[in-house]
């Protein structure tokens, strides 16, 4: 008698990488976005990842309490340092403290890379459907393809509410994603929501479909996908914030 | 003890002995977090079966589920990603139930949950045994919504919730453990959240 064969859904990349809790200095702190912080951060020893995966910042208070959180890397492995971007959500804990305390030069522990199912692979065809701060994994393969000379690989595209609230705009908008705003009009278009139209043209057979965002963005974003045919095993999600 | 961070206090400073460490209360929400998307399934489609090291291998539909002994489960759940959520409340079956009707060979020592969608999560049988898990279609006196697993999903609360696989379809006793997707991925075996059994090497 044999074991059943009973894993379908992919297994991600191989062999992913992944690290433990190291010690990161803090080398830069930008806000080129309003609520939130990009942080370079030179983390010791470190491991390098694959675009799309993420790291664990932790926090530790004087008397022992511990929060951590988790975030996605933005910058490409051949970067020297990990960039991290953080939405500032209001009544975060770690989130605060990243955006609103965090100087260069402090010491930060982290715990990464980790993950092994949202992660480009660098060869594959990618669609890349973002929701606001979703963007950030999409910018670390963006930027590893460009590192790669294949740019051609990946078509991206953003929803977000407004253009100064769309981490990476330029860096974005400069790689020919489409940048749809559902808070202001750009260009001949009017505000309004990703429709299944405007990933037509995006889409191709043989592409893996990555979507990042909000729970409800993911949840619409893979609706949009499977009623224009993409099977189910081609679209992997990574979601994040409560909802109701 | 790890070095305080410059300028950190914490902001929870009574702490609720319910929760796990690293872990929030996340109050009233549920987030909702799949790595794929949500399958819609209706209840007349939906079956689940018991197969692999047993020795009746069974199959119910959605009516013959809902006429095994209900069992509920009133307690706390635990995400991997550190929020927690206290005094929930699920009905449906406990796999008990299910593991009497199939009967277990002496060599089952795991347990493989499989979805709709194909995810895939492994337990220790140890782990499904003696009313630590059920699977469940209700949630607060409803039916289970479909972004949190409905029709039905595995409940194993005393895990993290990675391991409650949404959208169940499947238990395949196996005497051998083999990693799941989320533990091919990165994540621990177990899962449990009193010890912080988040990744591998955890």
């Amino acid at each position: 008698m044999t074991e059943p064969e009973s894993v379908v859904l992919g297994a991600g990349v191989a062999g992913a990488p992944s690290g433990g809790w190291r010690t990161a200095t803090v080398a830069g702190v930008r806000r080129p976005v309003p609520r939130s912080v990009q942080l370079r951060l030179d983390v010791a020893d470190r491991v390098d990842h694959l675009p799309g995966q993420h790291y664990v910042v932790r926090l530790t208070a004087p008397d022992g309490y511990t929060a951590q959180r988790s975030y996605s890397v933005a910058s490409a492995p051949g970067d020297p340092l990990v960039e991290l971007f953080v939405e500032r959500l209001p009544d975060g804990e770690v989130s605060t403290h990243l955006a609103d305390v965090v100087e260069p030069g402090d010491v930060l522990e982290v715990r990464g890379p980790i993950g092994g199912w949202f992660v480009w692979d660098g060869v594959s065809p990618a669609l890349l459907v973002a929701g606001g701060s979703g963007v950030v994994p999409f910018v670390s393969m963006l930027r590893t393809a460009r590192a790669l000379g294949r740019t051609d690989l990946l078509r991206i595209a953003v929803s977000v509410r407004t253009l100064e609230e769309l981490p990476y705009a330029g860096e974005l908008v400069d790689a020919g994603a489409l940048v749809v705003t559902t808070r202001e009009s750009r260009g001949i278009r009017p505000a309004g929501r990703l429709a299944a139209e405007d990933l037509v043209p995006l889409w191709e057979p043989g592409q893996t479909a990555f979507v990042c965002g909000s729970a409800s963005f993911a949840d619409a974003a893979g609706r949009l996908l499977l009623g224009l045919g993409v099977a189910p095993r081609d679209i992997r999600i990574e979601q994040f914030g409560p909802t109701g | 003890m790890p070095t305080p961070t410059r300028g950190f206090l914490g902001r929870r400073r009574d702490r609720d002995p319910r929760l796990p460490p690293g872990q929030y209360d996340v109050g009233a929400d549920w987030p909702v977090l799949t790595a794929e998307a949500a399958p819609r399934i209706t209840p007349e489609t939906w079956s689940i079966t018991v197969d692999g090291r047993v020795e009746s291998p069974t199959t119910w539909s959605w009516a013959e589920a809902h006429r095994l002994p209900p069992s509920e489960y009133r307690g706390d759940i635990h995400c991997v990603t550190t929020w927690s959520k206290f005094d929930t409340h699920f009905a449906g079956v406990s796999v008990d139930t299910l593991l009497a009707a199939a009967r277990p060979t002496a060599e089952a020592g795991f347990v493989m949950a499989t979805s709709k969608t194909g995810y895939t999560t492994n337990l220790p049988l140890a782990d499904v045994t003696g009313g630590k898990a059920w699977i469940v279609w209700e949630f607060d006196g409803r039916p289970l919504p479909v972004e949190h697993g409905g029709p039905v999903r595995l409940l194993v609360p005393h895990l993290y919730f990675w391991k409650s696989a949404k959208w169940i379809t499947r238990l395949t006793l196996l005497a051998r453990d083999q990693p799941g997707f989320w533990e091919q991925n990165g994540y621990h075996d177990r899962g449990d959240p009193w010890r912080q059994q988040r990744y591998q090497g955890d």
